[in-house]
Protein backbone atom coordinates (compact mmCIF):
# COMPACT_ATOMS: atom_id res chain seq x y z
CA UNK A 1 0.00 0.00 0.00
CA UNK A 2 2.90 2.31 0.72
CA UNK A 3 3.32 4.66 -2.17
CA UNK A 4 6.85 5.12 -3.45
CA UNK A 5 8.47 8.17 -1.96
CA UNK A 6 9.26 10.65 -4.65
CA UNK A 7 11.88 12.56 -2.73
CA UNK A 8 9.79 15.63 -2.13
CA UNK A 9 7.85 14.34 0.87
CA UNK A 10 8.52 16.36 3.97
CA UNK A 11 10.14 19.26 2.15
CA UNK A 12 8.46 22.63 2.16
CA UNK A 13 7.75 22.44 -1.55
CA UNK A 14 6.28 18.98 -1.12
CA UNK A 15 4.05 20.11 1.70
CA UNK A 16 2.80 23.05 -0.30
CA UNK A 17 2.03 20.76 -3.22
CA UNK A 18 0.12 18.44 -0.90
CA UNK A 19 -2.22 21.33 -0.26
CA UNK A 20 -2.19 23.36 -3.44
CA UNK A 21 -3.35 20.87 -6.04
CA UNK A 22 -6.35 19.81 -3.97
CA UNK A 23 -9.00 22.57 -4.03
CA UNK A 24 -9.33 22.84 -7.81
CA UNK A 25 -7.64 19.90 -9.48
CA UNK A 26 -9.02 17.34 -7.04
CA UNK A 27 -12.21 19.23 -6.35
CA UNK A 28 -15.04 17.27 -4.83
CA UNK A 29 -17.75 16.96 -6.02
CA UNK A 30 -16.98 18.42 -9.43
CA UNK A 31 -13.80 16.64 -10.50
CA UNK A 32 -13.85 13.50 -8.41
CA UNK A 33 -17.56 12.86 -8.32
CA UNK A 34 -17.86 11.88 -4.66
CA UNK A 35 -19.96 12.99 -1.72
CA UNK A 36 -22.97 13.92 -3.80
CA UNK A 37 -25.70 13.25 -1.26
CA UNK A 38 -24.96 16.08 1.20
CA UNK A 39 -23.92 18.37 -1.64
CA UNK A 40 -27.36 18.19 -3.14
CA UNK A 41 -29.35 17.88 0.03
CA UNK A 42 -28.11 20.74 2.19
CA UNK A 43 -27.11 23.29 -0.44
CA UNK A 44 -30.40 25.14 -0.10
CA UNK A 45 -28.74 28.16 1.47
CA UNK A 46 -25.17 29.39 1.79
CA UNK A 47 -25.27 29.15 5.56
CA UNK A 48 -26.26 25.49 5.44
CA UNK A 49 -23.72 24.77 2.74
CA UNK A 50 -20.89 26.41 4.63
CA UNK A 51 -21.83 24.65 7.88
CA UNK A 52 -21.91 21.31 6.12
CA UNK A 53 -18.55 21.94 4.47
CA UNK A 54 -17.07 23.05 7.80
CA UNK A 55 -18.33 19.94 9.58
CA UNK A 56 -17.07 17.64 6.84
CA UNK A 57 -13.71 19.40 6.75
CA UNK A 58 -13.30 19.12 10.52
CA UNK A 59 -13.94 15.38 10.35
CA UNK A 60 -11.72 15.00 7.31
CA UNK A 61 -8.75 16.84 8.82
CA UNK A 62 -8.97 15.05 12.18
CA UNK A 63 -9.42 11.59 10.71
CA UNK A 64 -6.67 12.18 8.16
CA UNK A 65 -4.20 13.16 10.89
CA UNK A 66 -5.13 10.33 13.26
CA UNK A 67 -5.12 7.67 10.55
CA UNK A 68 -1.79 8.96 9.33
CA UNK A 69 -0.40 8.73 12.88
CA UNK A 70 -1.58 5.16 13.45
CA UNK A 71 -1.12 3.94 9.88
CA UNK A 72 1.78 1.65 10.79
CA UNK A 73 -0.22 -0.15 13.47
CA UNK A 74 -3.32 -0.89 11.39
CA UNK A 75 -3.34 -4.42 9.95
CA UNK A 76 -3.86 -4.23 6.22
CA UNK A 77 -6.81 -6.63 6.04
CA UNK A 78 -9.03 -4.70 8.42
CA UNK A 79 -7.88 -1.21 7.62
CA UNK A 80 -11.21 -0.06 6.13
CA UNK A 81 -13.04 -1.09 9.31
CA UNK A 82 -10.46 0.80 11.39
CA UNK A 83 -10.87 3.91 9.23
CA UNK A 84 -14.64 3.74 9.64
CA UNK A 85 -14.38 3.52 13.42
CA UNK A 86 -11.99 6.48 13.53
CA UNK A 87 -14.24 8.53 11.27
CA UNK A 88 -17.35 7.58 13.25
CA UNK A 89 -15.67 8.77 16.43
CA UNK A 90 -14.85 12.17 14.96
CA UNK A 91 -18.31 12.48 13.43
CA UNK A 92 -19.84 11.89 16.85
CA UNK A 93 -17.64 14.64 18.28
CA UNK A 94 -18.63 17.07 15.53
CA UNK A 95 -22.28 16.12 16.03
CA UNK A 96 -22.10 16.90 19.75
CA UNK A 97 -20.23 20.17 19.18
CA UNK A 98 -22.74 21.26 16.54
CA UNK A 99 -25.68 20.40 18.79
CA UNK A 100 -24.16 22.59 21.47
CA UNK A 101 -22.88 25.53 19.42
CA UNK A 102 -24.66 25.83 16.08
CA UNK A 103 -28.01 27.62 15.84
CA UNK A 104 -31.11 25.46 16.00
CA UNK A 105 -32.12 26.24 12.42
CA UNK A 106 -28.80 24.96 11.07
CA UNK A 107 -29.01 21.77 13.09
CA UNK A 108 -32.50 21.14 11.81
CA UNK A 109 -31.53 21.86 8.21
CA UNK A 110 -28.49 19.59 8.26
CA UNK A 111 -30.39 16.88 10.15
CA UNK A 112 -29.21 13.38 9.39
CA UNK A 113 -26.55 14.62 7.02
CA UNK A 114 -24.16 15.29 9.89
CA UNK A 115 -24.10 11.64 11.05
CA UNK A 116 -24.10 10.67 7.39
CA UNK A 117 -20.60 12.15 7.09
CA UNK A 118 -19.50 8.70 8.29
CA UNK A 119 -20.43 7.17 4.96
CA UNK A 120 -19.27 10.15 2.93
CA UNK A 121 -17.00 8.73 0.25
CA UNK A 122 -14.74 11.79 0.32
CA UNK A 123 -13.47 11.08 3.81
CA UNK A 124 -12.97 7.35 3.44
CA UNK A 125 -11.45 8.01 0.04
CA UNK A 126 -8.83 10.38 1.48
CA UNK A 127 -8.05 7.97 4.31
CA UNK A 128 -7.46 5.17 1.84
CA UNK A 129 -5.75 7.16 -0.89
CA UNK A 130 -3.67 9.63 1.09
CA UNK A 131 -3.53 9.38 4.87
CA UNK A 132 -2.69 5.68 4.83
CA UNK A 133 0.56 6.40 3.02
CA UNK A 134 1.61 9.91 4.08
CA UNK A 135 2.86 11.65 7.19
CA UNK A 136 0.58 13.53 9.58
CA UNK A 137 1.55 17.01 8.39
CA UNK A 138 0.98 16.13 4.75
CA UNK A 139 -2.32 14.52 5.66
CA UNK A 140 -3.39 17.60 7.59
CA UNK A 141 -2.69 19.79 4.58
CA UNK A 142 -4.38 17.32 2.27
CA UNK A 143 -7.50 17.42 4.45
CA UNK A 144 -7.47 21.22 4.46
CA UNK A 145 -7.03 21.36 0.70
CA UNK A 146 -9.82 18.93 -0.05
CA UNK A 147 -12.01 20.67 2.53
CA UNK A 148 -11.36 24.04 0.91
CA UNK A 149 -12.33 22.62 -2.46
CA UNK A 150 -15.51 21.21 -0.99
CA UNK A 151 -16.26 24.56 0.65
CA UNK A 152 -15.80 26.39 -2.65
CA UNK A 153 -18.17 24.04 -4.48
CA UNK A 154 -20.71 24.26 -1.69
CA UNK A 155 -20.60 28.07 -1.76
CA UNK A 156 -21.05 28.05 -5.52
CA UNK A 157 -23.98 25.62 -5.54
CA UNK A 158 -25.76 26.92 -2.48
CA UNK A 159 -25.17 30.53 -3.52
CA UNK A 160 -26.89 29.98 -6.84
CA UNK A 161 -29.71 28.06 -5.21
CA UNK A 162 -30.31 30.59 -2.47
CA UNK A 163 -30.28 33.58 -4.80
CA UNK A 164 -32.51 32.04 -7.44
CA UNK A 165 -34.88 30.11 -5.21
CA UNK A 166 -35.35 32.63 -2.42
CA UNK A 167 -33.86 35.90 -3.65
CA UNK A 168 -31.61 35.90 -0.60
CA UNK A 169 -27.92 35.50 0.13
CA UNK A 170 -26.59 34.44 3.54
CA UNK A 171 -30.08 35.04 4.87
CA UNK A 172 -30.32 38.64 3.65
CA UNK A 173 -32.99 39.67 1.19
CA UNK A 174 -31.43 41.09 -1.97
CA UNK A 175 -34.45 42.80 -3.52
CA UNK A 176 -36.14 45.22 -3.75
CA UNK A 177 -33.32 47.74 -3.80
CA UNK A 178 -34.72 51.06 -2.70
CA UNK A 179 -32.53 54.17 -2.72
CA UNK A 180 -33.98 57.39 -1.32
CA UNK A 181 -37.56 56.24 -1.71
CA UNK A 182 -37.15 55.13 -5.33
CA UNK A 183 -37.20 51.47 -6.26
CA UNK A 184 -34.14 50.78 -8.39
CA UNK A 185 -34.50 47.00 -8.57
CA UNK A 186 -38.06 45.70 -8.23
CA UNK A 187 -38.92 42.82 -5.93
CA UNK A 188 -37.58 39.54 -7.26
CA UNK A 189 -40.05 36.77 -7.96
CA UNK A 190 -38.37 33.63 -6.56
CA UNK A 191 -38.12 30.44 -8.63
CA UNK A 192 -38.86 28.07 -5.79
CA UNK A 193 -38.22 24.84 -7.68
CA UNK A 194 -34.46 25.41 -7.54
CA UNK A 195 -34.65 25.14 -3.78
CA UNK A 196 -36.39 21.79 -4.02
CA UNK A 197 -35.10 18.38 -5.07
CA UNK A 198 -35.55 18.69 -8.86
CA UNK A 199 -33.77 22.03 -8.94
CA UNK A 200 -30.74 20.58 -7.18
CA UNK A 201 -30.37 17.80 -9.74
CA UNK A 202 -30.88 20.15 -12.68
CA UNK A 203 -28.44 22.77 -11.36
CA UNK A 204 -25.77 20.15 -10.73
CA UNK A 205 -26.35 18.74 -14.21
CA UNK A 206 -25.92 22.16 -15.77
CA UNK A 207 -22.79 22.90 -13.71
CA UNK A 208 -21.25 19.53 -14.62
CA UNK A 209 -22.04 20.28 -18.25
CA UNK A 210 -20.50 23.74 -17.99
CA UNK A 211 -17.29 22.41 -16.47
CA UNK A 212 -17.09 19.64 -19.08
CA UNK A 213 -17.52 22.24 -21.79
CA UNK A 214 -14.85 24.46 -20.26
CA UNK A 215 -12.33 21.64 -19.95
CA UNK A 216 -13.12 20.59 -23.52
CA UNK A 217 -12.37 24.08 -24.74
CA UNK A 218 -9.15 24.20 -22.75
CA UNK A 219 -8.04 20.88 -24.17
CA UNK A 220 -8.87 22.12 -27.65
CA UNK A 221 -6.82 25.27 -27.08
CA UNK A 222 -3.92 23.23 -25.72
CA UNK A 223 -3.97 20.98 -28.74
CA UNK A 224 -4.01 23.92 -31.12
CA UNK A 225 -1.12 25.73 -29.50
CA UNK A 226 0.81 22.53 -28.91
CA UNK A 227 1.47 23.15 -25.22
CA UNK A 228 1.98 20.12 -23.00
CA UNK A 229 -1.09 18.09 -22.12
CA UNK A 230 -3.64 19.51 -19.71
CA UNK A 231 -2.91 18.73 -16.06
CA UNK A 232 -4.08 15.37 -14.95
CA UNK A 233 -7.11 15.43 -12.72
CA UNK A 234 -8.27 13.15 -9.96
CA UNK A 235 -4.96 11.37 -9.85
CA UNK A 236 -4.96 10.91 -6.12
CA UNK A 237 -8.22 9.05 -5.87
CA UNK A 238 -8.02 5.32 -6.51
CA UNK A 239 -10.36 3.78 -9.01
CA UNK A 240 -13.32 2.52 -6.95
CA UNK A 241 -13.20 -0.96 -8.45
CA UNK A 242 -9.54 -1.27 -7.59
CA UNK A 243 -10.07 -0.01 -4.06
CA UNK A 244 -12.87 -2.49 -3.50
CA UNK A 245 -10.75 -5.32 -4.82
CA UNK A 246 -7.83 -4.38 -2.62
CA UNK A 247 -10.04 -4.15 0.41
CA UNK A 248 -11.20 -7.73 -0.08
CA UNK A 249 -14.86 -6.82 0.05
CA UNK A 250 -14.14 -3.53 1.70
CA UNK A 251 -16.42 -0.63 0.95
CA UNK A 252 -14.94 1.11 -2.02
CA UNK A 253 -15.50 4.75 -2.47
CA UNK A 254 -18.79 3.94 -4.15
CA UNK A 255 -18.96 3.33 -7.85
CA UNK A 256 -18.13 6.87 -8.73
CA UNK A 257 -18.93 7.69 -12.30
CA UNK A 258 -16.15 8.88 -14.52
CA UNK A 259 -15.07 12.42 -13.90
CA UNK A 260 -16.83 14.83 -16.22
CA UNK A 261 -14.79 15.65 -19.24
CA UNK A 262 -12.42 12.77 -18.58
CA UNK B 1 -49.39 8.03 17.17
CA UNK B 2 -49.08 4.66 15.47
CA UNK B 3 -48.30 4.87 11.78
CA UNK B 4 -50.03 2.54 9.35
CA UNK B 5 -48.27 0.21 6.92
CA UNK B 6 -49.90 1.68 3.84
CA UNK B 7 -49.09 5.20 4.93
CA UNK B 8 -45.44 4.27 5.44
CA UNK B 9 -45.27 2.49 2.09
CA UNK B 10 -46.71 5.36 0.07
CA UNK B 11 -44.61 7.83 2.01
CA UNK B 12 -41.31 6.03 1.52
CA UNK B 13 -41.74 4.80 -2.05
CA UNK B 14 -43.49 7.69 -3.74
CA UNK B 15 -43.82 10.87 -1.73
CA UNK B 16 -40.38 11.14 -0.24
CA UNK B 17 -38.49 8.71 -2.38
CA UNK B 18 -35.08 8.04 -0.88
CA UNK B 19 -33.17 9.00 -3.99
CA UNK B 20 -35.29 11.62 -5.66
CA UNK B 21 -36.59 13.54 -2.67
CA UNK B 22 -34.19 12.78 0.17
CA UNK B 23 -30.93 12.61 -1.82
CA UNK B 24 -29.83 9.36 -0.23
CA UNK B 25 -27.89 6.74 -2.15
CA UNK B 26 -26.84 8.96 -5.02
CA UNK B 27 -23.50 7.23 -5.65
CA UNK B 28 -25.08 3.96 -6.88
CA UNK B 29 -27.90 5.93 -8.46
CA UNK B 30 -25.46 7.56 -10.85
CA UNK B 31 -22.75 4.92 -10.76
CA UNK B 32 -24.55 1.63 -11.35
CA UNK B 33 -27.40 2.66 -13.64
CA UNK B 34 -25.77 2.30 -17.02
CA UNK B 35 -27.45 -1.11 -17.54
CA UNK B 36 -30.87 -2.28 -16.36
CA UNK B 37 -29.50 -5.62 -15.10
CA UNK B 38 -26.95 -3.83 -12.90
CA UNK B 39 -29.55 -1.55 -11.42
CA UNK B 40 -31.85 -4.45 -10.58
CA UNK B 41 -29.05 -6.33 -8.82
CA UNK B 42 -27.97 -3.29 -6.86
CA UNK B 43 -31.56 -2.34 -6.03
CA UNK B 44 -32.40 -5.81 -4.73
CA UNK B 45 -29.22 -5.99 -2.67
CA UNK B 46 -29.92 -2.57 -1.14
CA UNK B 47 -33.54 -3.47 -0.39
CA UNK B 48 -32.43 -6.65 1.35
CA UNK B 49 -29.78 -4.94 3.45
CA UNK B 50 -31.99 -1.93 4.23
CA UNK B 51 -34.73 -4.17 5.61
CA UNK B 52 -32.37 -6.11 7.85
CA UNK B 53 -30.37 -3.06 8.88
CA UNK B 54 -33.54 -1.16 9.82
CA UNK B 55 -34.74 -3.99 12.03
CA UNK B 56 -31.39 -4.48 13.76
CA UNK B 57 -30.66 -0.81 14.30
CA UNK B 58 -34.16 -0.29 15.69
CA UNK B 59 -33.47 -3.11 18.15
CA UNK B 60 -30.09 -1.62 19.04
CA UNK B 61 -31.70 1.76 19.51
CA UNK B 62 -34.36 0.47 21.86
CA UNK B 63 -32.38 -2.02 23.85
CA UNK B 64 -28.86 -0.61 23.93
CA UNK B 65 -28.98 3.12 23.34
CA UNK B 66 -32.17 4.31 25.02
CA UNK B 67 -32.42 4.25 28.81
CA UNK B 68 -34.86 1.82 30.37
CA UNK B 69 -38.50 2.91 30.33
CA UNK B 70 -41.76 1.09 30.98
CA UNK B 71 -41.86 0.06 27.31
CA UNK B 72 -38.40 -1.38 26.83
CA UNK B 73 -35.40 -2.32 28.90
CA UNK B 74 -31.82 -1.39 28.28
CA UNK B 75 -29.87 -4.63 28.03
CA UNK B 76 -26.63 -2.99 29.15
CA UNK B 77 -28.39 -1.89 32.32
CA UNK B 78 -29.75 -5.40 32.73
CA UNK B 79 -26.28 -6.92 32.87
CA UNK B 80 -25.17 -4.33 35.35
CA UNK B 81 -23.36 -1.77 33.21
CA UNK B 82 -23.94 1.87 34.06
CA UNK B 83 -26.42 3.65 31.79
CA UNK B 84 -26.41 7.46 31.87
CA UNK B 85 -29.68 9.30 32.21
CA UNK B 86 -30.13 10.02 28.52
CA UNK B 87 -28.86 6.61 27.50
CA UNK B 88 -26.05 6.27 24.99
CA UNK B 89 -27.98 7.87 22.13
CA UNK B 90 -25.73 10.86 21.64
CA UNK B 91 -22.35 9.20 21.96
CA UNK B 92 -22.83 5.75 20.50
CA UNK B 93 -25.57 6.03 17.90
CA UNK B 94 -23.46 6.82 14.83
CA UNK B 95 -20.69 4.39 15.69
CA UNK B 96 -22.94 1.51 16.67
CA UNK B 97 -25.10 1.88 13.55
CA UNK B 98 -22.19 1.92 11.15
CA UNK B 99 -20.66 -1.11 12.85
CA UNK B 100 -23.99 -2.95 12.73
CA UNK B 101 -24.36 -2.19 9.04
CA UNK B 102 -20.78 -3.11 8.18
CA UNK B 103 -21.06 -6.37 10.11
CA UNK B 104 -24.43 -7.14 8.59
CA UNK B 105 -23.17 -6.64 5.05
CA UNK B 106 -20.21 -8.96 5.69
CA UNK B 107 -22.52 -11.54 7.24
CA UNK B 108 -25.03 -11.42 4.39
CA UNK B 109 -22.20 -11.78 1.92
CA UNK B 110 -20.87 -14.86 3.72
CA UNK B 111 -24.27 -16.50 4.06
CA UNK B 112 -25.17 -15.89 0.44
CA UNK B 113 -21.84 -17.18 -0.83
CA UNK B 114 -22.19 -20.38 1.16
CA UNK B 115 -25.89 -21.13 0.87
CA UNK B 116 -27.36 -19.36 -2.15
CA UNK B 117 -24.56 -19.19 -4.73
CA UNK B 118 -26.92 -18.21 -7.55
CA UNK B 119 -28.16 -15.16 -5.67
CA UNK B 120 -24.61 -14.38 -4.61
CA UNK B 121 -23.48 -14.34 -8.21
CA UNK B 122 -26.32 -11.97 -9.07
CA UNK B 123 -25.85 -9.44 -6.30
CA UNK B 124 -22.58 -10.36 -4.61
CA UNK B 125 -20.49 -7.75 -6.34
CA UNK B 126 -22.79 -4.99 -5.15
CA UNK B 127 -22.76 -6.00 -1.51
CA UNK B 128 -19.37 -4.53 -0.53
CA UNK B 129 -20.46 -1.16 -1.89
CA UNK B 130 -23.53 -1.09 0.31
CA UNK B 131 -21.71 -0.43 3.56
CA UNK B 132 -21.03 3.11 2.45
CA UNK B 133 -24.43 3.58 0.85
CA UNK B 134 -26.08 6.55 2.52
CA UNK B 135 -29.54 5.10 1.92
CA UNK B 136 -28.90 2.23 4.34
CA UNK B 137 -27.38 4.38 7.04
CA UNK B 138 -29.92 7.10 6.34
CA UNK B 139 -32.93 4.85 6.83
CA UNK B 140 -31.51 3.61 10.11
CA UNK B 141 -31.15 7.20 11.31
CA UNK B 142 -34.53 8.29 10.03
CA UNK B 143 -36.29 5.32 11.62
CA UNK B 144 -34.96 6.19 15.03
CA UNK B 145 -34.64 9.94 14.84
CA UNK B 146 -36.76 12.11 12.65
CA UNK B 147 -40.01 10.26 12.99
CA UNK B 148 -43.00 11.70 14.72
CA UNK B 149 -41.96 10.70 18.17
CA UNK B 150 -38.23 11.30 18.15
CA UNK B 151 -37.67 9.94 21.64
CA UNK B 152 -38.87 6.48 20.72
CA UNK B 153 -38.55 6.11 16.98
CA UNK B 154 -40.46 3.57 14.96
CA UNK B 155 -41.19 0.21 16.59
CA UNK B 156 -39.11 -2.63 15.21
CA UNK B 157 -41.67 -4.13 12.82
CA UNK B 158 -42.52 -0.74 11.33
CA UNK B 159 -38.84 0.17 11.09
CA UNK B 160 -38.15 -3.01 9.12
CA UNK B 161 -41.13 -2.30 6.90
CA UNK B 162 -39.98 1.27 6.35
CA UNK B 163 -36.53 -0.03 5.42
CA UNK B 164 -38.10 -2.44 2.94
CA UNK B 165 -40.21 0.34 1.41
CA UNK B 166 -37.24 2.66 1.21
CA UNK B 167 -35.39 -0.10 -0.62
CA UNK B 168 -38.30 -0.58 -3.02
CA UNK B 169 -38.33 3.16 -3.67
CA UNK B 170 -34.59 3.01 -4.34
CA UNK B 171 -35.09 0.05 -6.71
CA UNK B 172 -37.83 1.95 -8.52
CA UNK B 173 -35.66 5.02 -8.98
CA UNK B 174 -32.70 2.87 -10.13
CA UNK B 175 -34.89 1.04 -12.66
CA UNK B 176 -36.36 4.23 -14.09
CA UNK B 177 -32.94 5.83 -14.28
CA UNK B 178 -31.26 2.88 -16.00
CA UNK B 179 -34.12 2.70 -18.49
CA UNK B 180 -33.61 6.35 -19.32
CA UNK B 181 -29.84 6.00 -19.55
CA UNK B 182 -30.00 2.96 -21.84
CA UNK B 183 -32.06 5.05 -24.23
CA UNK B 184 -29.84 8.10 -23.77
CA UNK B 185 -26.77 6.10 -24.76
CA UNK B 186 -28.19 5.83 -28.27
CA UNK B 187 -29.31 9.43 -28.57
CA UNK B 188 -27.27 12.32 -29.86
CA UNK B 189 -26.55 14.32 -26.73
CA UNK B 190 -24.55 17.57 -26.93
CA UNK B 191 -20.91 16.77 -26.27
CA UNK B 192 -20.57 18.70 -23.02
CA UNK B 193 -23.68 17.09 -21.55
CA UNK B 194 -22.75 13.50 -22.38
CA UNK B 195 -22.54 11.07 -19.48
CA UNK B 196 -23.02 12.49 -16.04
CA UNK B 197 -24.56 15.93 -16.79
CA UNK B 198 -27.42 14.53 -18.84
CA UNK B 199 -27.99 11.88 -16.17
CA UNK B 200 -28.36 14.65 -13.58
CA UNK B 201 -30.77 16.55 -15.81
CA UNK B 202 -32.84 13.39 -16.31
CA UNK B 203 -32.83 12.80 -12.57
CA UNK B 204 -34.05 16.36 -12.10
CA UNK B 205 -36.98 15.75 -14.42
CA UNK B 206 -37.77 12.48 -12.60
CA UNK B 207 -37.66 14.31 -9.28
CA UNK B 208 -40.02 16.90 -10.74
CA UNK B 209 -42.43 14.10 -11.63
CA UNK B 210 -42.13 12.62 -8.15
CA UNK B 211 -42.86 16.05 -6.69
CA UNK B 212 -46.36 15.49 -8.05
CA UNK B 213 -46.86 12.78 -5.43
CA UNK B 214 -46.47 15.20 -2.54
CA UNK B 215 -49.47 15.24 -0.23
CA UNK B 216 -50.83 12.17 -2.05
CA UNK B 217 -53.91 10.90 -0.13
CA UNK B 218 -53.21 13.65 2.38
CA UNK B 219 -50.12 11.86 3.71
CA UNK B 220 -47.57 14.32 4.98
CA UNK B 221 -44.03 13.00 5.31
Amino acid sequence: MARPRDGREGTTVGLWQDFADKPIKNNTPFVVVLGLCPTLAVSTSVKNGVSMAAAATAVLVCSNVLISLIRRFIPNQIRIACYIVVIAGFVTMVEIVMKALAPDAINRALGIFIPLIVVNCIILGRAEAFASSHGPLSSLLDGLGIGLGYLLSMVLISGIREVVAAGMLWGYRLTPVVVAGRTIVPEYQPIAVLGMAPGAFILLGLLFGLFAWMSDRRREAVRRTGVAAAPQTAKDFPKPAKAAAQGGGAPGAGPAPAAPGA
Amino acid sequence: MEVGYLELAIGSILISNFVLAKFLGLCPFFGVTRRISDSIGMGLAVTFVMTLASAITALVYRHVLLPTTDQHTNLLGLVGLPVPEGGYVLVLKTTSYILVIAGLVQFVEMVLRKNVPALYRAMGIYLPLITTNCAVFGVALLNTEAWRDPSKGLPVHLAAFNGFCGGVGFLLAMLLMSGIRERLAEERVPKALRGLPIAFLSAGLMALAFLGFSKLFGIAV
